[in-house]
């Protein structure tokens, strides 16, 4: 288990007996982690909370008419402008309450968005909530790529991984570009909060959400999502493939908390090879043939020098 | 009657600030904007407003358009009177929410100065934007003057708002003309703006947290069709609350409001329908004409969502020929946007009248009296002749 703060406490007996605001009975794919990611989220809030979810996975999978897997509020506008939806909700909030027209209570706002509403197509929408400081929560459930589409490459799909838009041909082998490092853009915007987190660390996670929330303005948690269908692995894996993502280095457990960047687990001692990320997974798996050693190899020392980078930004506060 | 007839002050005002003065005094719980020409006065005045805590509202300076009707439709979700201020490209990119909007039944409130489209880049007034978005179920009502700016932003959230119709509706005024422009405005007093507007209670919000509702359900096969007939029923009932909105409002104020406006039209022979600011020069124009002995009228049309098919088929009974002026021209069709539904109101009521249609005024470019004078000639010489062709014509465009 990661090493976390010890000045929050999840008390898991206590969440255990309080009434789930997903309601099970949604359309997840099996050993899809969002449901999970989802849960921990709302578990963490200890105050009425009102969703927004642009297009994607979560989305269509929580609300078919005439049904709905929501207890709390919940709102799909469109795929690009959940920023700009919860940017509005929370202003009339403020502006209600301030006018005593609606009750005086605190409500906190969340967004679950993938990672093309974050990264892509919603970039702008939430880069304009974050400089206006709004006071929402931003989870970005980042299973690197378009799944809800079938698997076409985003700006968070890894270089050299197999989409259906970045197919393995006999010229070009997967994707040529590498990932956009959307948590350090989100955190130049200087907002109070901004984490990675991972469905397994659980404990780690659900104190983010407890950080984040306590905030006044925007807070961001990227949080690794594996995908059974889109990243080709055995649907009961999905927590052995979170873990193999943050031992790898592949996804690093840290947060940037009022500007101070902070690991919150060093895998050193056992940091995998990236190799065993690749085998772990059918969207590499042409990557394990002899004749991409040398490109394994280019990725292992981009990630290592990645991981030096973040490890060294860490000590020095940011 | 409600409210005794009460008299304003007469303010000199450019329809930009007369509009943000009606939003001054509706005091709307949330605006969201982004500043594009000719509309960004609306949105610096009110955002002084704003500073100076003469409004309650929270306004979002918003990154983009999209992001103005979003967080609109976000705070009208959340049960908050919800404002926000375009026009041209700025409405352009806003398309895709006009219909989430109105498919959500928001009673949102939108001014547009009507400005063109690109390309070739232009700023200046042409109706392409309000009109390219005339089928996304929004009300739309166009201006003449600045007071009729001012006048059908305080209907507009009357209409909106209104149990029976529950649809965003845009303000329209010309860009420039009327935007950038002083003229005398009367303005009402706050009080009985406020009176007038009232207390807004949503239906549902989304900050009824104890009540949860979900927005944005996915229909498929077996809902979505019988989701979207209520819209249809919507904008037939705005057809009567419009007009009962516009006689309340001429008990408060004086100041007629229908669905259409008349110049000289009961015992006109030949007439031009028009909307916008150039319905002034056709004003003029028909005094001229009527000097000259020549009966001439003018058919103005205020509403053209929901269009006024009975009101219009009644007011053209018995005219010889009919000219149809649009300050736009779209492509491929039999006619453009007011001309097409003309055409249908007189067929589908078996009135036959010889009618022509003309694009004027594209990207800024004035129309006087005299160009109007000329249409009314031509139209003449359609019932000398009785040869209407050729039916799609310009005015005022220059032939190199």
């Amino acid at each position: 288990m990661p090493e976390v703060s010890r000045e929050i406490k999840i008390n898991l007996k206590e969440i255990c007996n309080r009434e789930e605001r997903l309601a099970p009975g949604h359309r997840m794919c099996s050993g899809c982690v969002e449901a999970m990611i989802v849960r921990q989220v709302l578990h963490a809030i200890d105050y009425p909370v009102v969703v927004c979810t642009p297009t994607g996975c979560l989305e269509i999978t929580t609300g078919i008419f005439p049904y709905t897997s929501w207890r709390v509020p919940w709102v799909h506008s469109a795929f690009e402008n959940a920023g700009a939806t919860i940017s509005g909700i929370e202003s009339a909030y403020r502006s209600l309450r301030k006018q005593g027209k609606i009750e005086d209570r605190v409500i906190k706002f969340v967004v679950f968005a993938g990672d093309g509403a974050t990264y892509d197509i919603g970039f702008q929408w939430l880069s304009g909530a974050l400089e206006r400081g709004h006071q929402f929560l931003y989870i970005c459930l980042n299973n690197e790529a378009y799944m809800n589409t079938g698997t076409q490459r985003s700006s968070a799909t890894p270089k050299a991984a197999w989409t259906t838009t970045t197919p393995t041909g006999k010229v070009i082998t997967g994707k040529v570009q590498p990932r956009k490092d959307m948590t350090a853009i989100v955190a130049a915007h200087n907002i109070p909060y901004v984490a990675q987190a991972a469905p397994h660390a659980w404990n780690d996670l659900m104190i983010k959400v407890k950080k984040a929330i306590s905030k006044e303005g925007p807070s961001f948690i990227n949080v690794i999502s594996p995908c059974p269908r889109g990243w080709r692995y055995d649907p009961k894996d999905a927590n052995v493939i979170s873990k193999l993502a943050v031992d790898t280095c592949v996804w690093p457990l840290y947060e940037v908390d009022e500007g101070a960047w902070r690991l919150n687990y060093k895998p050193n001692a056992t940091k995998k090879p990236l190799m065993d990320w690749f085998k772990s997974q059918g969207r590499f798996s042409h990557l394990l043939s002899a004749g991409k050693t040398d490109l394994v190899e280019a990725l292992q020392q981009q990630l290592d020098q990645d991981w030096a980078r973040l490890e060294k930004r860490c000590q020095n506060g940011g | 009657m409600r409210f005794a007839s009460i008299k304003g002050e007469v303010k000199a005002l450019e329809g930009d600030n007369a509009v943000a003065e009606a939003m001054r005094q509706i005091n709307p719980d949330v605006v969201a904007a982004y500043p594009i020409t000719p509309q960004t006065e609306i949105v610096m005045t009110f955002s002084e407003f704003v500073s100076d805590g003469k409004v309650d509202t929270e306004f979002i300076p918003v990154e983009s358009e999209h992001a103005a009707l979003s967080a609109c439709i976000g705070a009208a979700l959340a049960g908050a009177r919800a404002q926000t201020a375009t026009c041209g490209p700025g409405l352009a990119l806003m398309w895709e929410m006009l219909w989430v909007a109105s498919g959500w039944r928001l009673p949102i409130v939108m001014y547009i100065t009507n400005r063109a489209f690109n390309a070739p880049l232009n700023i200046l007034c042409s109706h392409d934007d309000s009109m390219g978005s005339r089928d996304a179920c929004w009300i739309q009502l166009y201006a003449e003057t600045q007071q009729e700016a001012y006048d059908n932003a305080l209907q507009a959230i009357r209409i909106a708002e209104h149990p029976d119709v529950l649809l965003p509706v845009m303000c329209c005024m010309d860009g420039f003309v009327l935007s950038h422009t002083l003229a005398p405005v009367e303005v009402l007093p706050d009080e009985a703006v406020k009176n007038w507007v009232g207390n807004y209670t949503p239906r549902y919000s989304v900050l009824d947290v104890d009540h949860p509702v979900t927005y944005g359900a996915a229909d498929f096969t077996d809902y979505y069709f019988e989701h979207k007939r209520p819209q249809w029923e919507a904008m037939a009932n705005a057809s009567r609350v419009i007009a009962e909105i516009g006689e309340e409002y001429e008990k408060l104020t004086g100041r007629r409001y229908r669905f259409i406006d008349t110049y000289q039209l009961e015992d006109a022979e030949i007439a031009i329908i028009i909307l916008g600011a150039t319905a002034g020069a056709t004003r003029v124009a028909v005094d001229q004409l009527r000097k000259d002995g020549i009966k001439a009228g003018m058919l103005k049309i205020r509403s053209f969502r929901p269009f006024p098919a009975d009101e219009v088929m009644k007011a053209l009974k018995g005219k010889k020929a009919v000219a149809i002026l649009e300050r736009t021209g779209f492509f491929g069709a039999q006619g453009n946007p007011v001309f097409l539904e003309v055409a249908t109101a007189l067929y589908l009521n078996k009135i036959q009248i010889p009618l022509v249609n003309y694009i004027f005024g594209l990207g800024g470019r004035d129309t006087v009296p005299e160009q109007i004078c000329s249409v009314f000639h031509d139209l003449l010489e359609i019932v000398r002749s009785g040869q209407t062709e050729p039916v799609f014509r310009y005015l005022g465009l220059r032939e190199f």
